[in-house]
């Protein structure tokens, strides 16, 4: 088996799921190669060796400095021809599916997108679980003999990579495959949006939704988020009604967690909430209805007025955790 | 200068049926529930619609599916495209996402002329979000996936400016045209039906496009043209939780004992 992974890094720092994705590499056994795109990225690399990376191949250039479609298939399908691996695993997130998608058509190789699980039998064919109906059913895929399999994979459902310093290991510097001027599209600006937790990567996630009321009621949903150091996510019914923006929609149409504890203060639990967060390890639910719906999902309920509830929630939390 | 826009429909099972779906009907190819225009591909065609009132042109749209997907083409019909295709043949049986987008790119080719072509950002039954990027790949064009605004759209330079909705926030992009883009929720609200459309829309009759017309390699369509295939189709284990009800006098009560409980499952 011979893997290779994508190292998503955004400002010249990896995301953790490219963690992720090279433990699911190591996981699978054989050799693990890994590749890293970008401007100033040499500690990437350097950090991917730490973590038991076998090879590393990095491509260092200024027209790779934020990621666009184009430059980084041209780019990683000459790592391909040179890696020539079995499998191809890439983060799930947006650029990762973007990339994933746009390297597989290009490669006429086949992809699992968003998987959660990962084996390889002893012909070195790959078995891939992942949601399909919008998480309702899962799926076993396989491949044809082409290669690479490729697989993008949801963030954490795939313990990272631990670091590894007894594994001999190599940096294969390779240039950029496109110069500036054959590149159409251009990044102009960036809007970051500041101090706030990745939904994606939240261990903890605390949302809000019709009940809050307005933006004045989120100010409490976040409060708590903040005590806990989680990120703060929303449903439809709140993202519809402007209170907060559609960056904070869980659910079907918005973003799917993962998070270690997801707690839904005010929402209902229609099932294409559900759809965004029904894999969270512990859920809890905070709602004045003793028959939401949300309560057939959550470990712990609440029944009680969110308005009393949270503010009462981020007390005790900022007393027990000493803040 | 006038848009030749194409938007790329799905038939899916209705969202809020989607629990119900029985795994042994999904893999045998019909899940027995309500169909309707897959959400994210309403929003590109409400994109197309109003990209069209600002500049003049067309709205193609086209789907690939068995017979009864014209539905989800009369839907789109009801809401102002003005031309739709069916794709349909029995050798797209069984097509992955990346054999499906080798036929929808093969369409718009047969298509000839458009300077936009929209998508959803993924599918609910699928959930892939490799169609639309494989169908730009195919047909060498630029991709912005994940669009939540179009800022300017100038048909004299021919190009296209967006903001891509990313983790970290919010990407201001451009590309040239004709370029391909796949659109998030944020990006509008969906019109409904235009009662004057919906019964001319229930007597469209779309023309089928089939591989021959298409001039397709039958050895990359269908399930022996897909890399990949789907099998095991299950039901994802059961939460084992019953939900404990934290009584209490007080909403000071009921937090602490929830901390109580959340601290000692160590996910805080
Ligand atoms: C195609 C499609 C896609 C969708 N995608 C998504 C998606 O991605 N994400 C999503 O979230 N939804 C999505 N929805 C919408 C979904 O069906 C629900 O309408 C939505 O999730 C409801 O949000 P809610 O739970 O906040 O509001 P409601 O369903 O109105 O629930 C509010 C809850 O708050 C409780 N409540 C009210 N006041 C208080 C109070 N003071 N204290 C405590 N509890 C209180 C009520 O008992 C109720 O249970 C989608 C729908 C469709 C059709
Ligand atoms: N069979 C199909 N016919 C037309 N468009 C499709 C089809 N499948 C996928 N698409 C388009 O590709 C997008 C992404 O779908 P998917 O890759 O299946 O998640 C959808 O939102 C549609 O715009």
């Amino acid at each position: 088996m011979n893997t290779l992974v994508w190292l998503e890094q955004f400002r010249g720092v990896a995301r953790a799921i490219s963690w992720e994705a090279l433990g699911a590499a190591r996981h699978l056994g054989g050799k693990v190669v890994a590749a890293i795109l970008g401007s100033g990225v040499e500690k990437v690399a350097q950090e991917a060796i730490a973590r038991g990376a076998d090879t590393v191949y990095l491509a260092d250039d200024p027209t790779l400095a934020a990621y666009r479609t184009d430059p980084y298939v041209a780019t990683l399908k000459s790592i391909v021809a040179q890696a020539k691996p079995d499998a191809f695993l890439i983060g799930a997130t947006a650029r990762g599916r973007d990339l994933a998608a746009a390297l597989a058509a290009e490669l006429d190789t086949g992809l699992a997108a968003d998987c959660l699980d990962l084996s390889v039998d002893g012909s070195g064919a790959l078995h891939a679980t992942r949601p399909v109906y919008a998480g309702n059913l899962l799926a076993t895929i396989t491949f044809s003999e082409k290669r690479p399999q490729m697989a993008t994979l949801r963030a954490r459902a795939f313990p990272a990579a631990e670091a590894d310093a007894n594994r001999p290991s190599e940096i294969v510097r390779v240039p950029a495959a496109l110069p500036e001027d054959q590149i159409g599209v251009k990044v102009l600006e960036f809007q970051a949006e500041e101090g706030k937790v990745s939904l994606a990567d939240a261990r903890i996630v605390v949302s809000g939704g019709r009940a809050v009321r307005g933006p004045e009621g989120f100010a409490l949903v976040r409060e708590l988020a903040e005590v806990l150091g989680g990120a703060l996510g929303a449903s439809r019914a709140a993202v519809d009604a402007g209170w907060i923006p559609y960056a904070y929609q869980v659910g079907q149409t918005g973003r799917t967690v993962r998070p270690d504890l997801y707690i839904a203060c005010g929402i209902s639990g229609a099932v294409q909430h559900l759809a965004g967060m029904g894999s969270a390890k512990v859920i809890v639910a905070i709602n004045k209805d003793a028959d939401a719906p949300i309560f057939k999902v959550a470990k712990y309920g609440i029944v009680g007025d969110i308005f009393e509830v949270v503010p009462a929630l981020t007390a005790e939390f900022k007393k027990r955790l000493g803040k | 200068m006038a848009l030749n826009i194409v938007v790329c429909i799905k038939q899916v099972p209705d969202t809020a049926e989607l629990p119900k779906i029985d795994p042994a009907k999904a893999m045998a190819g019909d899940e027995g529930v309500t169909r309707v225009v897959n959400p994210w591909d309403e929003y590109a065609l409400e994109e197309a619609l109003r990209l069209k009132e600002k500049h003049g042109g067309k709205v193609t749209v086209l789907t690939m599916g068995p017979e009864r997907a014209v539905e989800a083409l009369r839907k789109a019909a009801s809401m102002g495209a003005d031309d739709a295709i069916l794709l349909d043949d029995p050798a797209f049986a069984g097509s992955d996402a990346g054999a499906t987008a080798y036929i929808l790119a093969g369409a718009i080719r047969k298509l000839g002329v458009y300077d936009l072509i929209l998508c959803g950002k993924q599918s609910v039954d699928g959930d892939s979000g490799q169609v639309a990027p494989g169908i730009a790949r195919h047909l060498h064009v630029p991709q912005l996936t994940f669009v939540a605004k179009i800022r300017a759209l100038d048909p004299t330079a021919r190009n296209i400016t967006v903001e891509r909705l990313l983790e970290e926030g919010r990407e201001v992009t451009l590309a040239p045209l004709p370029a391909l883009l796949s659109v998030v929720k944020e990006i509008n609200e969906p019109r409904y039906p235009a009662f004057l459309l919906i019964r001319k829309a229930a007597k469209l009759q779309p023309p089928v496009w089939g591989i021959k017309e298409l001039g397709l390699d039958p050895a990359r369509v269908g399930r022996q043209g897909s890399a990949t295939r789907w099998s095991d189709l299950r039901k994802p284990p059961a939460r084992a939780t019953q939900c404990e009800i934290i009584q209490g006098a007080t909403a000071a009560e009921k937090a602490a004992k929830l901390a109580d409980r959340l601290l000692a499952e160590k996910v805080i």
